[in-house]
């Protein structure tokens, strides 16, 4: 990693347990990364890794249970309501159902107006009216839409209307939590360029949470791999899909088909289902459905080591570093 | 057991289902026809409003009464024992004997389509006991067999529990065994995997082909994804608005695509847009705009306002489904007829 320029957001040791008492589900638990300038890092599970948990906490929608949330070297968490508040236009979300996540009984405009009123951006009606029409056609919308209400648009149009509301404030660092997986695929490469096109317009730096590893390996510089709650690797996106290290990660890859159908797949199969967060496995929380599991991973937690520079994988048979072609 | 000159199982021909609205007639399906060969998959794909799902459950008769559907056309099914039956006019009484017992489906959604009040031995149960008459006991067994055919552990235990005692993977397996417990000879598979996770994904699709192997039964696989359909189908049937847009077998299909709208849905996935050893490209490719609403379709082709090729003659005329080759057909005014074929019609 590239020491001389320091992360905009970093990650330590980050713990979200929820519930209290003996057993508390354990959705995230110490997970460390950092995300540089201009640097789009993508996260990557199924169901009840923890990735959406990751990217409310760092945002501070949810107060984390342990360790700590840097931005420019800030801890979040230790922050007053008050500078909080201040710090939210810098830190924005794009929610993954557009349906949702917008109110139905306002208007566009003033969906997006709110966000400005709030942070006291372009005061006057003249001037966050321009502002509106601005944002809207940045996200391919038209001005007059701004009247409209979200339930004369389609899923499409909605999503850009989310984006166009987290670019309102003029944000450094967006958290996209699976931004796609409610639109229809010939939408979905619409909004791919759109976000391409902002970052690079607007030197986005993003979270980018998503099962879908087509578009991880298309939109992101590096990937992080959860299961459980847990770290699994971290690498250099073309790295770890042509390279890809832990025995969960290549499962993974080898479980999404690839639309071709000259491309044999590789099949690893996955025993069983993603243990309980309530109750995860002792030592290594993917040996229980691991095809190379051995009796010493249920004994420790595997650390993350580099494998080579900037890859980073947790687990213990190093015997099995001979990577999968991808 | 399948030999390639052996007929189709389900012929389904020129199937249109329409609703009226208060705001006037919506014709979800349009003049759809395709053909399954035993002991093979065909792949419904389209994106949503397509009419995919429409169309099963119009073949299954399961679209709610009060939608008071308008159906025309034909579905010419082989049965087990070698009557040709149209499943849109069969009475319903003959209908319910096939439902679930020669023709069964799958649904997305495991959580929403299995009885929460029921063990999912008793749901099982009950399919063979209406259908193949066994009593309770030995009903019960048969469920047990059918939990162990699609890879439940502990299925006698299992047997006992309710859904929601499952994880979402489980349910789907459940469905499975459901559907197959009166073993069917055409299964109707409606996203079975959408709402699953990858290496789940990867596990019921695995299972599907296994008890198709063993069983030589059919399946229609209807799905939105075209990396599933490109590893588990024989043949693809790709619709748009209503309208089957193409069809082909699966290698042809994705090898050299010739409806415009097919071409779009494979050049704007990220997972086909780089060729190995090449850098990725700077902007996916995207079709253009939406799906027109609808009540007011354009009045030429249904891809015409979002098509790149868009000649002056597509927006005043619906094309034909033109025949390409013997198993290759598209709608678009750009495809030539095969000339050989042309010679003979």
């Amino acid at each position: 990693m590239n020491a001389v320029v320091a992360p905009l957001i970093e990650v330590r040791g980050l713990k979200k347990y929820f519930g209290s008492g003996e057993r508390p589900v354990r959705a995230v638990d110490d997970v460390s990364f950092a995300i540089q300038p201009g640097e789009t890092l993508g996260l990557v599970g199924e169901s009840g890794s923890g990735k959406s948990t990751i990217g409310r906490t760092v945002l501070r929608l949810l107060e984390r249970t342990e360790g700590q949330v840097l931005y420019r070297g800030d801890d979040i968490g230790a922050l007053s309501g008050e500078r909080m508040r201040k710090l939210r236009s810098k830190l924005q979300i794009i929610f993954q159902d557009p349906y949702a996540s917008l109110n139905p009984k306002m208007r566009i405009g003033a969906i997006l107006g709110e966000a400005l009123a709030t942070h006291g951006l372009h005061k006057g009606a003249a001037a966050r009216d321009r502002r509106i029409a601005e944002l809207l056609e940045t996200v391919g919308l038209r001005a007059e839409h701004a009247s409209r209400f979200p339930h004369e648009f389609s899923g499409g149009q909605r999503q850009r209307i989310g984006v166009a509301r987290a670019l309102a404030v003029e944000p450094e660092f967006i958290v996209a939590d699976e931004p796609l997986s409610a639109l229809d695929v010939s939408i979905q490469s619409q909004v791919i360029n759109l976000l391409a096109d902002l970052r690079e317009r607007l030197g986005l730096t993003m979270l980018f949470i998503s099962h879908d590893l087509d578009v991880v390996e298309y939109l992101c510089d590096r990937v992080v791999v959860l299961y459980l709650g847990k770290v699994m690797e971290v690498a250099e996106t073309d790295e770890l899909f042509a390279r890809p290290s832990h025995p969960y990660t290549q499962a993974l890859l080898a479980a999404s088909p690839k639309p071709d159908p000259e491309l044999a797949t590789e099949r690893i199969a996955l025993k069983g289902d993603i243990p309980s967060p309530i109750s995860p496995p002792s030592g290594c929380v993917f040996r229980t459905r691991c095809p190379h599991a051995i009796e010493a991973c249920a004994r420790t937690v595997p650390p993350l080591e580099q494998v080579s520079s900037g890859h980073y994988s947790a687990c213990i048979r190093k015997d099995l570093l001979s990577p999968i072609a991808a | 057991m399948t030999t390639a000159t052996s007929s189709p199982r389900l012929v389904v021909d020129s199937l249109s289902t329409s609703f009226p609205t208060e705001d006037g007639l919506i014709r979800s399906v349009a003049d759809v026809s395709f053909a399954i060969q035993p002991g093979k998959t065909t792949a419904l794909v389209g994106e949503s409003g397509s009419g995919k799902s429409v169309t099963s459950l119009t073949l299954m008769r399961l679209l709610p009464r009060t939608a008071n559907a308008q159906v025309s056309g034909g579905a010419r099914f082989v049965t087990r024992e070698g009557r040709t039956v149209d499943l849109l006019t069969l009475p319903e009484r003959e209908m319910r004997a096939l439902r679930g017992n020669q023709l069964s489906m799958i649904f997305q959604e495991p959580m929403t389509s299995l009885n929460p009040v029921f063990t999912i031995g008793e749901q099982i149960a009950e399919s063979v006991r209406l259908h193949k008459g066994l009593d309770r006991q030995a009903a019960l067994a048969h469920a047990k067999r059918m939990l162990d055919l699609v890879e439940i552990p502990a299925a006698a235990q299992r047997l006992h529990e309710y859904p929601h005692q499952l994880s979402g993977g489980m349910r789907q397996r459940v469905m499975i065994a459901l559907a197959m417990a009166c073993d069917p000879t055409l299964l109707i598979a409606d996203e079975p995997t959408t709402a699953l996770d990858v290496t789940i994904q990867a596990q019921i699709l695995v299972l599907m082909r296994r008890l198709q192997a063993e069983t030589g039964m059919s399946i229609l696989f209807i799905t939105h994804n075209l990396g599933v359909v490109a590893h588990h189908a024989d043949d693809v049937v790709v619709m748009y608005a209503g309208r089957v847009v193409e069809s082909a077998p699966v290698r042809p299909l994705f090898a050299q695509p010739e409806h415009p709208y097919t071409q779009g849905l494979l050049a704007c996935l990220p997972g086909k847009a780089r060729q190995p050893g090449q850098p990725k490209p700077r902007r996916l490719f995207a079709i253009r705009g939406q799906v027109s609403s609808p009540l007011a379709p354009p009045p030429g082709c249904a891809f015409e306002p979002r098509c790149d090729h868009a000649q002056a003659g597509c927006a005043t005329a619906m094309p034909p489904l033109i025949d390409i080759r013997l198993d290759r057909q598209a709608r678009c005014t750009r495809v030539q007829p095969d000339a050989h074929l042309a010679r003979l019609a």
